[in-house]
């Protein structure tokens, strides 16, 4: 409604700027409080306490550190595509934030085919990380290479899936109408906290937030970077800048699936109370203060949701490659297909 | 036609976007890495997904990333590294028949071409057409074109398990 009045140069400049926003905030958001401060309390250590109070500057000195350091590319590596790789990645996660709704007019696009737009989008990273194992003349790197995209094509079946019982339940595949639907929905006649599909979909979401997890190479899941056996997988040559890109992409997609999981599983931006002007009939009065609440509301919600997926990433050791496999094809890919048949015949029962 | 109902913007995006292609597309072809080209190819895969998105239909361009750049591309990527991943120039990648090609590329072009032309003839799209809904293509998978969905679910399916039999030792 705002933004009609504003000049489609200015609107444009005004998504990239959010966008690198929506994208770099969680990202930095979760490297300090969970990477530097969480992990550091649960090995009974204070983390970074020198840059700033209580090391809140430390995330600055990173990047500066990393940014003056020497950008070496191997002598025998395949320049151009060595150095297009870390961008392939990062630009698929921009892409990915595209879709994600913040508010009842604060979206960048409001897509009819978000959900699957989100999934085909995550999996070009794939392709990234591939070429950049291959590119930097490697063994190890090739190896981690090989087992990034083996294990990101068996995990991207379960998301898919899992899914796709919202889709069905949501009738929807527009990320807008899935948030709308699950404020205003009713849970068998009782609306006091409208229908967040986290209830009715546990099993999805469960299966969802596994395939993340393996999705983002976090720790139960991170055989491509194991640094025990391949030193650092795809990322061991690369230093500087070109590391750096690696890093904030690892964690800017951790921080864009959290609220991508946020709005197929909890509500998206919205809180599901009758004073937030939602309607089981579908007259809602959203108040325009939400297209302001609504982002915060949703990065408390992708916090928390990050948080999960930092913990499990702290607590558990890694799987072995052929477990990995395993799990994937005999144990979260069946369990989906259940859960969808299940939805579907829910679905047409009520 | 009419100058005015040609929308500017649309073609000189198709026409760079379709430049791009056929660069891409020659070096497919022509290139000495195998993994140089199956990138060209990918950079075609994207520009036919750019091309559905100006013509308004979403879906079909997001089913092309998904399945082309998403997962076709990568298996092929991964087969071709984990068989013969080799950096820098690879000598005998070309075919001793590739001459045949050129004829049957033309014969396609023409035909193609052809019933382009015959088909549409001077017809436009209406330049106010919104993008065509996920509704639409599912209830028209789901109504009049069901029997050749099913059909192409079978040989999808058949395909699968003879892969997995010509995989197993067993």
């Amino acid at each position: 409604m705002m933004l009609a009045s504003v000049p489609y140069w200015l609107q444009s400049i005004f998504r990239v700027l959010g966008g690198a926003v929506a994208v770099l905030l969680p990202a930095g958001t979760i490297v300090y409080v969970f990477l530097f401060k969480m992990m550091s309390f649960m090995q009974s250590r204070l983390g970074p306490m020198e840059a700033g109070p209580y090391g809140s500057m430390q995330l600055f000195a990173e990047v500066g550190k990393w940014l003056q350091k020497e950008d070496i590319t191997p002598e025998r590596a395949d320049r151009r595509i060595f150095r297009m790789a870390p961008l392939l990645v990062l630009v698929s996660t921009f892409l990915l934030v595209a879709v994600v709704p913040f508010g009842p007019e604060a979206y960048f696009t409001n897509f009819d085919a978000g959900v699957f737009y989100m999934l085909a989008v995550s999996s070009v990273s794939t392709l990234g990380i591939l070429i950049a194992g291959w590119s930097s003349a490697n063994k190890y790197s090739m190896l981690g290479g090989l087992r990034a995209a083996g294990q990101l094509i068996a995990y991207e079946l379960p998301m898919v899936l899992a899914v796709l019982g919202v889709v069905i339940q949501a009738g929807s595949m527009n990320l807008q109408t899935i948030v709308v639907k699950q404020n205003s929905d009713s849970i068998f006649g009782w609306d006091g906290i409208g229908n967040p599909y986290i209830l009715t979909q546990f099993i999805g979401f469960l299966v969802f937030m596994i395939a993340v997890q393996a999705e983002l190479t976090q720790a139960p899941f991170d055989m491509p970077v194991a640094e025990s056996e391949l030193v650092s997988g795809y990322m061991t040559e690369y230093s500087g800048f070109r590391f750096l890109i690696f890093f904030i992409a690892e964690f800017a997609t951790a921080g864009v699936f959290a609220l991508i999981a946020s709005v197929l599983f909890l509500g998206g931006w919205g809180v599901p109370f009758r004073w937030f002007g939602w309607a089981p009939n579908g007259s809602h009065e959203i108040a325009n203060w939400m297209n302001v609440g609504g982002p915060l509301i949703m990065f408390v919600k992708m916090m928390v949701l990050a948080f999960l997926i930092m913990w499990a990433r702290f607590s558990y050791p890694r799987f072995r490659e052929d477990q990995l496999q395993r799990f994937a094809w005999k144990v979260l890919i069946p369990v989906s297909l259940v859960n969808i048949m299940l939805t579907a015949i829910l679905k047409v029962v009520f | 036609m009419v100058a005015s109902s040609i929308n500017v913007a649309q073609n000189v995006g198709f026409y760079l976007i379709a430049a791009v292609m056929v660069g891409a597309a020659i070096s497919v072809v022509s290139n000495r890495n195998v993994v140089h080209a199956a990138l060209s190819l990918v950079l075609v895969m994207a520009g036919a997904a750019a091309q559905y998105l100006l013509l308004a239909a979403e879906f079909v361009a997001v089913t092309q990333v998904l399945v082309y750049i998403g997962a076709v591309m990568v298996l092929f990527l991964f087969g071709v590294m984990l068989t013969r991943a080799k950096l820098g120039r690879d000598g005998d990648l070309n075919n001793r028949n590739w001459g045949l090609g050129i004829p049957v590329a033309v014969l396609m072009l023409g035909v193609i071409s052809w019933a382009v032309l015959d088909g549409w003839k001077d017809a436009t799209l209406p330049a106010d057409r919104g993008p065509v809904s996920t509704k639409a293509v599912s209830d028209s998978i789901f109504q009049p074109y069901l029997l050749p969905f099913w059909a192409l679910s079978f040989v999808l399916l058949i395909a699968a398990i003879g892969a997995i039999v010509l995989a197993r030792k067993d």
